[in-house]
C-alpha cells in the first residue's frame, strides 16, 4: 500500500463529486456522515496494520441490498420509508472487509428495467452523455453511473437478466455476474429468485476480481448459495490465456445489430487470439428462445416475490374502506407501471389453464438452454459475445413498447437462465462516442477464466478513460 | 357396510379427511423463531416469518425428521426426492403472500391406518400423501369494532398435511380413524394432537352415493375442531345432502364452515370463487434430497405403536382384548401402565391383570371425578403398583384398598404409609380371627341355632359382625374359612 492519500481524503473527494454531479441522480440515499466516520476508522486500521481486503475503499450499494438502519427502497415508492433492521450478507461482507459505504444507488424499480427509467426516484444520467442525455442502462443504472463518473471506486449491482452487465456496457465499465449460488442472496430485495445474483461494477477487471472474492461464499441463510471455496480471483488477472479455447456463438449476431458492434466483437476475438487463445465457432441453437422464456419465468417468480408488499406490516400503505380496497390502493399507488406489468404477466402465466402452455414450457426451454451451454463448454473454455445489441440510447429515444425494450437483455439473459457467470468488459466507443462492451461467459464456478480472459481483453481494448464529464 | 336408509332408499357415505398436524419442534419450519404456545402476540416472529424484503427460508431439518418419522409410522413410502412449491394468495396473516407447501412432490406417498370399530371389525383407511407446509398466522377480529389484529406467532410453524383417500363410510369410522391417527402421532412424538389448541385440525370431504355407485359431488367442511364435533358435522351434512339429492337436486362442490354452536354447516365459498393458487416450484429452496441412511436411522427410532403394544399386552399379560386396546390407545396411559408394571412383579400375569383392572376401573373413575388426565394423576404408577402388592400379599383387602386409593389421591402418600397410619393392616392370624368369631357366635347363639336349622343366609350376618369387631381388617378368606369350620363343629 502506497498510502499516497488517506481513506478520509478519498471518501471526502467522492462525496464532493457526488454533490457536484447530483444531477446524474445516481444515488437515492447518501450516507455522508457514516461514510466519513468509517473512513476515519479505516485509516486507523490501516495505520495499525489490521486493514481488511477493501479497507477504506469508498463504494456504493445498489439500493436493493438491505442496509441496517439505512433506508432501502429498491427504487420503489412501496419501500420509500423502509429502514431495514438487518444487513444483507453481501453488504456485510463488504463492511467486514473495510469498505466505506458512500450511499445507496438509484435503480429501476425492483430491478425491473434496462434503462433506469422505471425508478420512483427519477432516471439516472449516463456520465458519457454529451449533446444528448443518455441512459446508463439498468437496472443497476445508479451503480454504473457512479462508477463510470468516478463517484465511487466500485459498486454492487444485481443481475437477473443482465442488470449488471448491460449497464456496465452502456457506461464503459466492468460488470461481473457470478455463477448462480456464488454469492448469498440473503438481504437482497428479491426480483426473480432463481435468476438473481449480486455482482460488482468496477473500473477494471482486476477490481472486479478483488470485489468478487469479498462478496463470495456459502451462506447458511441462503439455501441456494453454493458450498464452495472461493478462489483467489485476483491472481488470475495477468495470467496467460495461451491455449484457451474461446467460442463465438453465431446466434448472438442479433438481427439489426450494428456493424460497429460486430466489428468490435471481431476485434475482441482478435485480441484474445493474439494472446494465444484459439477462437472456435460454436452454436447455441436455443438462444433465441431465451428472452421470451425469461420474460415468463422472471415475472412468474416476481409476482410471488412482490406479494409481500401489501401495506400490512411495513412500507407504503394507501388506506381503503375494506381490506381488499386497502390492498388494491396500496399496490396500485405503490408500484410503478413496469412492476405492475410484470406482476400481471407473472400471475397470468401461472394461472390455471395457462401454466402448462407458458410457465412449464419456459422451464423446458430453460433446460434446453443450459444443455446448449453444457455441450458448448465441452468444446470451449469460454464464450465471447457482445454485451448488448446497441449502445446506450438517449432519453426520449428509448423503445416505446416494452417488448423492444426487453431486447436490451437479449445477449445477457442466457447466462442467467443457465446460472452461468458472465462479465462485460468495455471494448470501445461507437461513432456517437458511446461505450460498447463485450461479454465473456464461463462454465459454472469458473469465474477465474472470466478474470483471466477479461483482463487480456481489457488491456487489448485500451478503452479510453472518461476524463471530462458534463 | 354402513348405509344410511331413508324413505328414498339406501345411501352410502363417502368421507375423506385432510388433517393439518403441527409438527412438534423447537423452531419453525423455515426460521429459527420459537414455536412455544402461549407466548405474547407477535413474540415468536423472526424477519423470515414477517416476510421482510430479502429474507430466505431455510428448512428445519428436525421438522423433516419428524415428518419422515410420521410417514414411516403411518406405513407410507418416503420419497427420497421431494420439493416445495409456493401457493399464492393474499391474506394479512400470510405475510409472504404465499404459503410454502409441497404440492407436486410430497415427502410421503401412500400409507394407511388400521382402525377397529366398536363391533370389533377392522378396516384399513388408506392415505393419499403426507406433505410439509407452513402454518399461517392468526387474524383477530373480535377486539375492535373497526380494526383487525394480526398475530404472527403461528406463522411459519411446521405443519404436516395428512390426506386420506375417500375411505371412510360413517361418522364412527371417521372419528375412530381420527382418534387412532392422533394416538399414533402422539406415540411418535410428531404432533401433540391437541385439537382445542388447534395443533391438529381436520377438514372433511363428504359426498353421498347409491351403494356401489359413482362417487358423488363432495362438499368440504372446515373448522371441525374436535372429534366430538366430527359426528355432528357428518350427521348434519349427510342430512343436508340427502335432502338435496332426494329432491332431485345437485350438491354444490363448495367449501362449508362448521359452526360448533349450532352444529350446522354453512357455505363459505363456492367452486366459482375458488381461488387460483398459481402453484409453482419454490425457487428459494432446492429439492429436498434424502439419504436413505437417514430414513433408516429414523426408522430405528420408531417406538412400539398402539396396535403392536396392545397385541403384546394381550400376549404377555393375558389382558382382555378390550383392556389392552384401551391401555394402548393413548401413549400416556400405556406409559403409566408399563411404568407401574416395573414396580410390580411383572412376571406374575395375575398381578398385571389386577393392575390393569385397577387402572381402568378405580383410577380412571378417580380421574374422571376430578376431571384430570392420566399425566396429572395424583397417584404415581409406583404407588399404584405398591397398592396392588399390598392386596396381593394380604396386607389389606381389595375392599379396603379402595379406601386407601381415595386417601392416596387426597394426600399423594404411599399406600403403605396410609395403611400404617390408619391402622388398616389386615388381620391374617387364624387364632385372632377365630377368637373374634367365637365371641360373635357366643353373642348370637339364637342365630347360630337358626343357621344350623337351615337358614344359611345368616352366614353373611356373622361375617358382618366379625368385620365390625375388627373394623373391617379381618382377612376375608381366612374369616370365611374359619367361620365355616366353627359353624360346622
Amino acid at each position: 500500500m502506497d498510502k499516497e492519500f488517506s481513506s478520509a481524503e478519498i471518501t471526502k473527494c467522492f462525496l464532493d463529486r457526488m454533490a457536484k454531479y447530483v444531477h446524474w441522480n445516481a444515488f437515492i440515499t447518501v450516507c455522508e456522515e457514516s461514510a466519513l466516520r468509517s473512513a476515519q476508522l479505516s485509516d486507523q486500521k490501516i495505520a495499525a496494520g489490521t486493514a481488511g481486503a477493501l479497507e477504506g475503499v469508498p463504494i456504493a450499494l445498489k439500493d436493493l441490498f438491505l442496509s441496517k438502519g439505512i433506508r432501502t427502497t429498491a427504487g420503489s415508492k412501496m419501500l420509500h420509508n423502509f429502514i431495514p433492521p438487518y444487513e444483507s450478507t453481501v453488504s456485510q461482507k463488504l463492511l467486514d472487509a473495510g469498505a466505506v459505504v458512500l450511499g445507496k444507488t438509484n435503480m429501476d424499480e425492483f430491478a425491473m428495467g434496462s434503462a433506469n427509467i422505471t425508478s420512483h426516484y427519477g432516471p439516472v444520467v449516463n456520465p458519457w452523455s454529451r449533446d444528448k442525455k443518455l441512459v446508463p442502462g439498468g437496472s443497476s443504472g445508479g451503480s454504473a453511473a457512479a462508477v463510470a463518473g468516478h463517484l465511487c471506486a466500485a459498486a454492487t449491482g444485481s443481475d437477473t437478466g443482465g442488470s449488471v452487465r448491460q449497464p456496465a456496457a452502456f457506461s464503459g465499465i466492468v460488470g461481473l455476474k457470478p455463477t448462480y449460488g456464488r454469492c448469498s442472496r440473503y438481504g437482497m430485495v428479491a426480483f426473480a429468485s432463481s435468476l438473481d445474483q449480486a455482482g460488482p461494477l468496477t473500473k477494471t477487471v482486476r477490481d472486479a476480481a478483488i470485489f468478487l472474492k469479498v462478496i463470495s461464499g456459502h451462506d447458511e441463510k441462503d439455501s441456494t448459495s453454493a458450498a464452495r471455496t472461493t478462489p483467489d480471483f485476483e491472481s488470475f488477472a495477468g495470467k496467460s490465456i495461451r491455449g484457451m479455447k474461446i467460442g463465438v456463438p453465431g446466434e448472438y449476431k442479433i438481427a439489426g445489430m450494428s456493424e460497429e458492434i460486430i466489428d468490435y466483437w471481431r476485434k475482441g476475438a482478435e485480441i484474445l487470439k493474439d494472446a494465444g487463445a484459439e477462437i472456435v465457432e460454436v452454436s447455441l441453437p436455443h438462444s433465441k428462445y431465451a428472452l421470451p422464456a425469461y420474460y415468463i419465468i422472471a415475472p412468474a417468480e416476481a409476482s410471488a416475490n412482490l406479494a409481500r408488499y401489501d401495506g400490512v406490516r411495513y412500507g407504503f400503505r394507501a388506506e381503503g374502506k375494506t381490506l381488499k380496497e386497502m390492498y388494491e390502493n396500496t399496490r396500485a399507488e405503490g408500484f410503478g407501471d413496469e412492476v405492475k406489468r410484470r406482476i400481471l404477466i407473472g400471475a397470468y402465466v401461472l394461472s390455471a389453464g395457462y401454466y402448462d402452455a407458458y410457465y412449464l414450457r419456459a422451464l423446458k426451454v430453460r433446460k434446453l438452454i443450459l444443455q446448449d451451454f453444457l455441450s458448448a463448454f465441452e468444446k470451449v473454455d469460454l464464450l465471447l459475445t457482445p454485451s448488448t445489441p446497441t449502445s446506450a440510447f438517449a432519453f426520449g429515444e428509448e423503445p416505446k413498447d416494452p417488448v423492444t425494450m426487453y431486447l436490451n437483455d437479449v445477449c445477457t439473459v442466457t447466462a442467467n437462465m443457465a446460472g452461468l457467470p458472465g462479465i462485460s468488459v468495455p471494448i470501445g466507443l461507437d461513432k456517437l462516442n458511446r461505450p460498447l462492451g463485450l461479454q465473456l461467459m464461463a462454465p459454472h464456478f469458473q469465474e477465474e477464466r472470466l478474470i483471466q480472459a477479461g483482463d487480456v481483453l481489457e488491456k487489448g481494448a485500451n478503452f479510453p478513460a472518461l476524463t471530462e464529464v458534463a | 357396510m354402513d348405509y344410511v336408509e331413508t324413505s328414498g332408499g339406501k345411501w352410502e357415505l363417502v368421507i375423506g379427511l385432510e388433517i393439518h398436524a403441527q409438527i412438534i419442534s423447537n423452531s419453525k419450519l423455515f426460521s429459527s423463531a420459537p414455536t412455544r404456545f402461549g407466548a405474547a402476540p407477535n413474540e415468536n416472529v423472526s424477519f423470515v416469518d414477517a416476510a421482510l424484503p430479502g429474507v430466505l427460508p431455510v428448512i428445519n431439518s428436525f421438522c423433516v425428521d419428524q415428518a419422515i418419522k410420521t410417514g414411516l409410522g403411518l406405513n407410507g413410502c418416503i420419497n427420497l426426492v421431494s420439493s416445495f412449491d409456493r401457493k399464492n394468495y393474499f391474506y394479512p396473516d400470510l405475510p409472504q403472500g404465499y404459503q410454502i407447501s409441497q404440492y407436486k412432490h410430497p415427502l410421503v406417498s401412500g400409507g394407511y391406518v388400521e382402525i377397529e370399530k366398536a363391533d370389533g371389525s377392522r378396516r384399513k383407511i388408506n392415505l393419499e400423501r403426507i406433505h410439509m407446509e407452513q402454518d399461517a398466522g392468526k387474524s383477530i377480529h373480535d377486539q375492535s369494532a373497526t380494526k383487525s389484529f394480526i398475530d404472527l406467532n403461528r406463522a411459519g410453524v411446521g405443519l404436516m398435511e395428512i390426506v386420506t383417500k375417500p375411505d371412510m363410510r360413517s361418522a364412527e369410522e371417521t372419528s375412530v380413524f381420527l382418534r387412532k391417527l392422533r394416538s399414533i402421532l402422539r406415540y411418535l412424538g410428531a404432533c401433540d394432537g391437541n385439537m382445542e389448541e388447534g395443533s391438529m385440525r381436520a377438514d372433511l370431504n363428504i359426498s353421498l352415493r347409491r351403494p356401489g355407485g359413482e362417487l358423488g359431488i363432495r362438499a368440504e367442511i372446515k373448522n371441525v375442531n374436535s372429534i366430538k364435533f366430527l359426528a355432528a358435522a357428518v350427521a348434519f351434512e349427510t342430512a343436508r345432502q340427502i335432502e338435496i339429492l332426494e329432491s332431485g337436486g345437485k350438491v354444490d362442490q363448495e367449501t362449508r364452515l362448521f359452526d360448533s354452536a349450532t352444529g350446522e354447516t354453512r357455505p363459505m365459498r363456492s367452486k366459482e370463487d375458488a381461488q387460483d393458487y398459481r402453484y409453482f416450484p419454490e425457487p428459494d429452496l432446492p429439492p429436498l434430497v434424502l439419504d436413505p441412511a437417514r430414513v433408516e436411522a429414523i426408522r430405528r427410532t420408531i417406538p412400539e405403536l398402539p396396535d403392536a403394544k396392545a397385541e403384546r399386552l394381550r400376549r404377555d399379560y393375558d389382558l382382555s382384548h378390550y383392556d389392552a386396546a384401551v391401555i394402548a390407545s393413548e401413549k400416556e396411559i400405556a406409559d403409566y401402565y408399563e411404568e407401574s408394571l416395573k414396580h410390580a412383579n411383572a412376571d406374575d400375569k395375575d398381578m398385571a391383570k389386577t393392575l390393569s383392572n385397577w387402572l381402568l376401573g378405580d383410577l380412571f373413575a378417580l380421574l374422571n371425578k376430578h376431571g384430570k388426565s392420566i399425566v396429572d394423576s395424583h397417584i404415581s404408577p409406583k404407588n399404584l403398583a405398591e397398592l396392588i402388592s399390598l392386596i396381593k400379599t394380604d396386607v389389606i383387602s381389595g375392599k379396603m384398598a379402595k379406601d386407601v386409593l381415595e386417601i392416596m389421591w387426597e394426600n399423594r402418600r404411599r399406600p403403605a404409609d396410609v395403611v400404617e397410619e390408619k391402622g388398616w393392616r389386615q388381620i391374617t392370624s387364624s387364632d385372632e380371627i377365630e377368637a373374634v368369631l367365637r365371641k360373635v357366635l357366643e353373642e348370637h347363639m339364637d342365630k347360630v341355632a337358626e343357621y344350623r336349622g337351615g337358614k344359611e343366609k345368616l352366614f353373611g350376618f356373622f361375617i358382618g359382625q366379625a368385620m365390625q369387631k375388627t373394623q373391617g381388617k379381618a382377612n376375608p378368606a381366612t374369616l370365611n374359612e374359619i367361620l365355616r369350620k366353627l359353624l360346622n363343629e
